[in-house]
């Protein structure tokens, strides 16, 4: 029951004029970086960080999140019209989207990505609603130990179980580890990898490195690869609207994608590409036109886009709950708290619970906002897919300048966006994952934190991590993930030289 | 594949490797030049050591790894088109370093950008950025009442 008392409170606050205005300005930016390729939402909450430095938290914060649910949205409508999936998670919907499209049912294509993202995300937020209340009560009896052992456990999973290559994923992270010890130790007062280095001494800028990984690199990155032929957008044709067929396809892909997406979101195992991949495999299983599979099959996708919109609610859950960071775009948003002075947890729900619900409650108007704008405007969108490339990243390019000059306008910061910008395009050709660095800068700070604080309260006696039965499994869980891939690459070594 | 070209080394994963070295030795050393330590538990060196240790490890596996499959070969690369971004980047550093401004640093970028993807039309997309950095000044300094570095274009606003 406190549940819905908190979220009518948060309906109250969301439903304000100019907050409404921010979930607006904010699922349009969403669904417009979602479907220009090279950009993605963490890109864009990293870029309007020091932007909304001066605006009202609560309202910066709903527009992050609208653009973190528009960012999801939009990238399936670049999927479906040009088969360039705008962000990773969109992958699966190319597939089938696209061909769709080719085969000129486009309309519906899109029409089954934006009602199944609606029908998702709105079941995800319901559950973040419920779950969130259940989960802080149990994270108020957790220790330092506990939320240090967590923060491993999601050091381990973002960066070595679902990357192609452990050995990549955790380099990108300890890279990142790295970087976070740059700065002013703050038990003790003394600098750390500053080199005498003035500008160094507040830490290595969250929005420098997202911004020179993400855009600059990803500049550079398609810049090298540039031949100039513009990708070929498929004109939509016929009828936006899904027939009754569509609808007896897609209504049970729909509720399964929600059902891999928010627990496996809200897992400290993050990312939205292992429930839309999941979606995509059982939905090809459980389909009465396998043979559809690969031709445009409207189940796969309506499946995967549910998916990925419920992993970002699922995402969530840990972030508000615990400010447990799973994926670049929360770990960004973990920084847009922090910029103000908030740190998401359980104190944040006790302490300023106006936000917290106000959050919430604007994720549903973020959703119905998403719907009624999308398949209307849906040709607006297609039009910014018209831009040329060399203007848009040209453009991106721009705003990423701004985001660093506004930030910090220093000639070392500028340096270190040059620099970061170079490791991104190396780290894109040479396959290293990026996100596990951004993670690493931002949760690793956090992690020592804890450790620190953990070792104070016992002396020093490192064997309280391995009493305490919490943060114990999670060591475990953790040693597990981090072994696994390791393991299974020895077995089926084994396996292929049996053959 | 080859005998011959499986068993020499892939060397950019000893590239890596050995930057991974280099970067465990200076955490290493800055650590071990921390003076203050806590009074309870551990102090500010200790995560350092980890790190290190984390690095060198790393370091090593890539070692392995240059001596067995080696990193994924990526596609060729257009130099050029790299040199017009860095370019572009580099007159944004000049342009905060000798406080020339944000807007003439955008027309530059943009233009330099635009060139690495093709562009002929310099003047013209030169002409766009210098819009685009007029408008993104205008943003900043009347309705975000945040400030960008100012140069003598700036000034005329």
């Amino acid at each position: 029951m406190d549940s819905f008392l908190s979220l009518g409170q948060g309906f109250l606050v969301a439903l304000e004029p100019s907050k409404l205005l921010f979930a607006a300005v904010g699922v349009l930016l969403g669904t417009a970086v979602g479907v220009l390729p090279g950009i993605g939402p963490a890109l864009t909450v990293a870029l309007l960080l020091p932007v909304t430095f001066k605006l009202d938290p609560t309202g910066s914060l709903i527009m992050f999140a609208g653009i973190y649910y528009g960012g999801m949205y939009g990238g399936s409508t670049t999927a479906i019209l040009i088969n360039a999936p705008g962000e990773s998670a969109s992958v699966a919907t190319a597939i089938e989207g696209n061909k769709m499209a080719k085969a000129g049912r486009g309309g519906p294509a899109l029409a089954t990505s934006a009602i199944g993202s609606f029908v998702a995300g709105t079941i995800a937020t319901i559950g973040l609603a419920f779950l969130a209340p259940w989960l802080v009560e149990l994270a108020v009896n957790f220790g330092p130990w506990d939320y240090f052992a967590l923060m491993v456990l999601a050091f381990v999973t973002v960066s070595a179980t679902f990357g192609d290559s452990p050995l990549r994923g955790l380099t990108s992270l300890t890279i990142g580890l790295m970087l976070g010890l740059v700065g002013i130790d703050k038990l003790t007062g003394q600098a750390r990898m500053a080199f005498g280095v003035p500008e160094l001494f507040d830490g290595v800028e969250v929005t420098t490195l997202a911004v020179g990984l993400f855009a600059v690199g990803e500049a550079l990155y398609v810049a090298s690869r540039f031949k100039g032929n513009p990708e070929e957008i498929v004109p939509i044709r016929g009828s936006l609207w899904m027939t009754r067929e569509d609808w007896r396809r897609s209504w049970k892909p729909w509720l399964r994608g929600a059902a891999f997406g928010f627990p496996i979101g809200a897992l400290p195992a993050g990312g939205a590409e292992v429930p839309t991949f999941l979606s995509y495999v059982t939905e090809k299983k459980l389909s009465k036109h396998p043979e559809e599979f690969g031709h445009g099959a409207i189940e796969g996708v309506a499946g995967p886009e549910a998916a990925n919109n419920a992993s970002a609610a699922g995402t969530l859950v840990p972030l508000l709950t615990l400010g447990l960071p799973t994926s670049a775009t929360a770990a960004i948003m973990l920084a847009g708290f922090q910029q103000y002075g908030l740190n998401p947890g359980p104190l944040l729900f006790t302490e300023n619970p106006a936000l917290v619900w106000g959050l919430v409650a604007s994720l549903f108007i973020a959703n119905a906002m998403l719907l009624v704008l999308n398949l209307p405007l849906v040709g607006l969108w297609v039009r910014l897919l018209a831009i040329p490339q060399p203007w848009l990243y040209a453009g991106i390019l721009v705003f990423a300048a701004m985001g660093t000059v506004a930030a910090k306008p220093s000639v070392v910061e500028v340096g270190m966006l040059f620099v970061c910008g170079f490791l991104g395009l190396l780290m894109r050709r040479w396959d290293y994952p990026v996100a596990p660095m951004v993670v690493g800068l931002i949760l690793g700070p956090m992690a020592e934190a804890q450790l620190r604080r953990a070792m104070q309260m016992t002396l020093g006696d490192p064997m309280v991590f391995f009493q305490n039965p919490g943060s114990a499994t999670l060591l475990s869980l953790s040693a597990m993930a981090l072994l696994a891939p390791f393991v299974m690459k020895g077995l089926s070594r084994f396996r292929t030289a049996e053959d | 594949m080859s005998l011959l070209a499986k068993r020499r080394a892939d060397k950019r994963a000893l590239v890596v490797g050995l930057a991974l070295f280099v970067f465990a030795a200076l955490v290493w050393r800055d650590a071990a030049a921390q003076t203050l330590s806590a009074t309870y538990g551990i102090g500010p060196a200790a995560m350092p050591y980890v790190v290190a240790v984390a690095l060198a490890t790393l370091g090593l596996g890539h070692i392995v790894v240059a001596f067995r499959d080696g990193l994924p070969v990526p596609e060729h690369a257009d130099g050029v088109a790299i040199g017009w971004i860095a370019l572009g980047l580099v007159a944004l550093l000049l342009c905060i370093a000798f406080g020339a401004g944000f807007i003439l640093a955008t027309t530059i970028l943009f233009a330099a950008t635009a060139r690495a993807f093709g562009r002929r039309a310099l003047l013209v997309d030169a002409a766009i950025g210098l819009g685009l950095g007029v408008a993104i000044h205008l943003l900043f300094s009347k309705l975000l009442t945040l400030s960008l570095p100012a140069g003598p274009l700036e000034r005329l606003f």
